[in-house]
This record gives C-alpha cells, structure tokens and sequence, in this order.
C-alpha cells in the first residue's frame, strides 16, 4: 500500500472576532481550533473516511488538502512533494490531481453556465484535451456520470438535487484528478437518492482507480463504503483504523459513543439510555488534556492534563486515549 | 380508546402556480401513551400533516376531514376552545429552535407564558414549576439558565427548552415535527431518548415526524409512510420493518446502506421524488416502482388492512419479497 497523500501535524485555527469589551480590556485574541495537529496517510486506491460530528473540523481540513485554505502549520506530501511550496503551474498541476467535490450542489454550481461550458471550462483552463476535442469528452463525461447527453446544453437549476451532484462529481473528474476529497456529497439529498450517487463514487473508483476522501457526519454510509476511517472530534483525530474492524470493536471511548448514538434501521433496540452525556466543547477553549474528557466514562487525572497522542496500536489501527 | 383521530386529512396550498395537494387524504389515529412515526422524504406531506392537527398552518392552506381530540373535532370547535386544547393539550415541538424561540425574551419568560395560559398556578410556584422543568429536560443548573437568552443555549440545549416549554402544561400528545434533524448524532440521541423517557414517565402520546428511518426503528412503537402527501402503509415498526407491504417502504428499506455486505452496490429507487404540483391519477410510486401493474397507474390504490393493524396501500403487496431478518 504506497502512500499517496501525507499529512504531518496539520493545524488551522481562525482568529476569532473579539469584542470591543474584550478589546478595551486588552483580552487576547482568541482563536477557534479547527484542525489541531492532524496526521493521517491516504494511500492509493482507498477510500478514506473522516467522521465527526460539527465543528470536529472534518471540513477544515478538507479545505486544507486543496488547499482552500493554507494550513497554519504542518506539512502535507503529495506524491513526495511538498504541496505546501508549490507555486504557479505546479500548484495548478496538483489542483488537477487533487479535486474537490461539495456538499450543496446548488451554490457550487456557476447557475449562469450550462452544464457543457461548466465541463468545456474545466477542460481548457488545464488544458485536458484539444478545443477541438472537448465537446466529445463533455459527452463522454456525462456518460460517466449516468447523465443524457442533452444535458450539456441545460443550466444547473433545471436539475434535480442528485442530478446536479453528478455534474458537480463530472465537473471534478474532468480534470482527470487522482484523488478526490468529497465533503457531505451526499447529505443534502434524500435517501432514496444517496443510495445512487453512493454507488456511482465506488463504481468510478472501480473503474477510473481513484482514491477518494469522503467526508460525513453519517456513519451507515462510511461503515459501507470505505476502507479505513479516521475519526475526529475538536480537530484531532482521535482513532484512525480499518472500517470493518473499528465498526466491530472501537477503541476509543468517543468513537464507542459515536457508533452507539447511531440509530440503527432494525426495530428493536429501544431503550432510554444515551450513548454519551454532554455537550460539544466549544472550539474556541478546548478542555485542557483529551478533548473528549469531560463526556468520557474513563477519565482520571492523566485524561484532564495530557493531550493524549495518536499512536499505533498493532493492525494499521492508530488510537489516542491513555485509557483505551 | 385513540385519543387522535385524523380522517382523510387534505391540506391544498393556493400558490401563484396553481393548488399544491400538500396532503391528500391521510388517515390514522394515536393511543394513549403510544409513539407514532410519520415518515417520508423530502416534499411528501409529513410535516403539514403534523401542522394540521392543531391547526398551525398559514391561511393560504385549505384544510378538510376531520381531526378528533378525545372526541371532539378540533378544526371545527370554537377558537377560545382550540386555544386550550393547543399548547395545554396538544404540545408542539419545531425543527429549527433558534426560530421557533422568541430571540428577546429569557427562557424562563417563555415557559411562564405557557403556565399563565394553561394553568392557575401563581408567580411563585409558576417559576418553581419553571426550575422543575428545566431540570426534567437534562439543563444543568436551571435557577440561572431561566434567565438566559436563546443565543446563550447550544443547539441540544435549545431543543431541551423547547421541550420544556410544550411540556409546561403537562400536554396528552406531543408533535415533534423533525425535533432532531439539526443536531449532531450524540445529541439526538440524547434527545430522543429524553422524549422516550418522558413518554414513559409522564404516559404522554407522542407522534414523532422524521425523514430517518433508524429514528423511527429505535423510536417509535408505530409508523406511517408517506409518499407525495399521501399515507403508503402503517403499522407497528416491527411489522413494518421485517414484512413491509407497500412497494415504497419496501424500495426505502432497500436502498439503505448496512443492508448488504461492504462496498456491495446499494439498490436506489430509481427516477425523482414526485411533483406535488402534478398529481397523478393512479398511485404516486407507480413511475419508480419495480413492481408495478397496469392498474397502478390509473387507479388510486386504497389503504386496506393488509394483516391485523397493519394497512397499506399497494396492489403489488401481496407481490414484495419477504426481507432477510
């Protein structure tokens, strides 16, 4: 399994806003943490799951892998490159190889393009095929995305939901990229219409090998559709390891929770206990020591002082908990 | 004895483009202490029907049938009347807290409206009535969250509030119209496991509309499908769950990921939700359905008892595999 994207240590806070009391007190500027020291291998062909619940900084750091944003520190390895040094054409070279599919498909779509100058576009800024060429590659894409042919000449708001997120996923593939970084592709639409653009993701995996990050909140849909998952809660990732055997036996007492809060679609299972007290902390003040400790059944002394660390524990099953 | 009892509900919206059949002809009623899902997706009536019961549509629905409250019918009785029956009977919790709250008023303001419209008790015991609220929905330290806005609550905390609000007058029948779909999965499950509890403890009816099937399996002792404004099946979850007779459920429960083994295909309904604004004359499935028949497409399928308190409304239902267990 060769490593295609590495991410060392990656950290993104956003400066809050301060308040003009804070201000004249002379408060620091706070800071929300929304991606903290985040270390994660993607290897070539996966696919990747990133859970978390909002505010986990699941998003952030999507952003951050194409890069939308640049992260504060840390590094990230494309295919031994240093992705945070690129420059002019070798940055637009790993845009090409890297895209990005999003959540809403109706605010990223331009509505004023149709669907065959949105996809002629992609092609000519990165030069993809000749100009000639580039209506029958706008049909071939379509194609590939279950979509008529007539639709190149049709505007985003004559779509449905799925069908837009098909050409927002056409849109990204026609670059040709590697890797796909997905974030909520699918929890904007209803669920008898998930199921189809789930199996179109792992359909163009299977045929076009690509390797794919996909991002939710929904754990039914990770726990069926990917290889390995990682886990984030307040912008660390706090268990990372094969989906089948995570699902199986978790490690990590937020991960427990988690799987535990999920409902299940076989009756049966009522009862009246939560899965886990409390509340999300805020970004803004993290608790000192594991972020999970004032939920956590587990915690003593070492969990409200020690950040604990993302380390392996046999199997390719990465867990950070002094407890578990 | 049902303590609701809705009889072929229809909601029309007149819109610049036409009447919309929000709801069309819905019928089914609620036990005491019972839990009843309504289910369905985007567009498909459930959240109007769930409004109609206590009449809290705009004016520009028309509504017709008829919605019995112990009895009585609560569309055509007198509006002094509906007023006690609403919020002191029948309580209703919305999706979105923040604008369902009122921004400018504390929290313990917004539950002392309630016990000065619904009860006789004074000041003193309203505000203590207020605390034991708070403290029943799970809010940590009440005495000072009662003087709190709206914006100083997280998400889970607001919909507590809220809760603790449609409790205030010890209502018979909650409506919980998608009281979870904002908030992360911990928190709805904290949450509806705290509408669990409080149906146990307080022998309150619930009827709990959502868009989540697992919601309704871990939830709910009864359900009801809706597709396009209509009612496809009901029956006990169990039975709806393991044996379902309408095409529709059955596509539903199939397209589910965690039905098959890692990274098998999932089987989608085909096509896209139906058009409420063009009705069509057989059943609304039909264009989608695998198992569909002529007669699917030209005449409306009635809802008939399938098996005992189970009804669906399906001409192919005797037809559907049985599902895996």
């Amino acid at each position: 399994m060769t490593v295609m994207l590495a991410i060392r240590n990656l950290t993104r806070r956003f400066p809050a806003r301060r308040s003009l009391a804070d201000l004249l007190r002379g408060r620091p500027r706070q800071a929300v943490h929304a991606v903290e020291q985040v270390s994660l291998d993607v290897h070539r062909g996966e696919t990747l799951g990133i859970v978390g619940e909002s505010g986990c900084g699941k998003s952030t750091l999507a952003r951050c892998l194409v890069r939308l944003h640049t992260p504060d520190a840390g590094s990230l390895a494309f295919e031994g490159a240093d992705v945070l040094a690129l420059e002019g054409p070798a940055r637009r070279a790993y845009n090409r190889r890297v895209q990005m599919v999003f959540q809403d498909p109706y605010s990223s779509l331009n509505p004023r393009l149709t669907v065959g100058e949105t996809l002629a576009e992609a092609l000519h800024v990165h030069a993809i095929v000749p100009k000639a060429d580039i209506p029958a590659r706008v049909r071939a894409l379509l194609d590939l995305v279950h979509l008529p042919h007539d639709a190149a000449a049709r505007r985003p708001h004559e779509f449905s939901g799925g069908q837009r997120q098909r050409i927002g996923i056409a849109r990204a593939l026609a670059v040709e990229p590697h890797l796909i970084i997905a974030d909520e592709p699918v929890s904007a639409l209803d669920v008898s219409v998930q199921a189809a653009i789930v199996n179109l993701f792992m359909e163009l995996q299977d045929r076009l090998g690509l390797t794919l990050v996909f991002i939710t909140h929904d754990l039914r849909l990770v726990r069926h559709m990917t290889h390995r998952v990682a886990v984030m809660y307040l912008g660390r990732i706090v268990e990372v390891g094969p989906t089948a055997a995570l699902f199986a036996a978790p490690r990590h007492p937020y991960t427990q929770a988690l799987i535990r809060a999920v409902p299940q679609v076989k009756p049966g299972r009522r009862t009246t206990e939560a899965a886990v007290i409390g509340e999300l902390p805020s970004p803004l003040e993290p608790p000192p020591g594991c972020a999970f400790h004032p939920r956590c059944p587990l915690a003593d002394a070492t969990c409200r002082r020690d950040i604990p660390v993302l380390e392996g524990r046999g199997g390719a099953w990465d867990v950070a908990c002094h407890q578990a | 004895m049902s303590l609701l009892d809705v009889v072929d509900l229809r909601v029309t919206f007149s819109t610049p483009r036409g009447p919309v059949h929000a709801v069309d002809g819905v019928s089914f009623c609620v036990a005491s202490g019972e839990v009843l899902g309504i289910v369905g997706e985007s567009g498909s009536g459930k959240s109007v029907t769930l409004r109609a019961i206590p009449k809290l549509l705009h004016a520009n629905a028309a509504v017709t049938g008829t919605v019995r409250w112990r009895g009585a019918d609560l569309h055509t009785m007198p509006a002094e009347d509906l007023r006690r029956v609403r919020g002191g009977q029948i309580a209703t919790v919305f999706q979105e807290p923040m604008s369902a709250l009122n921004p400018v008023l504390p929290i313990g303001l917004q539950i002392d409206e309630v016990l000065t419209a619904h009860t006789t008790l004074d000041t003193a015991a309203r505000r203590r009535r207020a605390v034991e609220l708070l403290g029943l929905v799970g809010i940590a330290s009440p005495t000072t969250r009662l003087d709190q806005f709206p914006h100083e609550f997280s998400g889970g905390m607001r919909q507590r509030a809220m809760i603790a609000i449609a409790l205030a007058a010890a209502p018979a029948l909650l409506l919980a119209d998608e009281p979870t779909t904002a908030l992360d999965v911990t928190i709805q499950d904290q949450i509806l496991k705290l509408l669990l509890r409080l149906v146990a403890d307080l022998g309150m009816s619930l009827v709990l509309v959502t868009h989540d099937l697992g919601v309704i399996a871990e939830t709910c002792d009864r359900v009801a499908v809706m597709y396009a404004g209509r009612l496809c099946e009901t029956g006990s979850v169990h039975n709806v769950f393991l044996r379902p007779q309408h095409a529709y459920t059955h596509a539903l429960l199939r397209s589910m990921p965690g039905e098959g083994a890692a990274r098998a295909m999932l089987v989608p309904i085909p096509g896209q939700p139906p058009r409420i604004d063009r009705p069509t004359a057989g059943c609304a499935f039909a264009p989608r359905c695998s198992f569909v028949e002529d007669l699917c497409t030209t005449t409306r399928p009635p809802l008939i008892d399938v098996a005992p308190q189970h009804r669906s409304a399906c001409y192919a239902a005797a037809r559907l595999p049985v599902r895996a267990a």
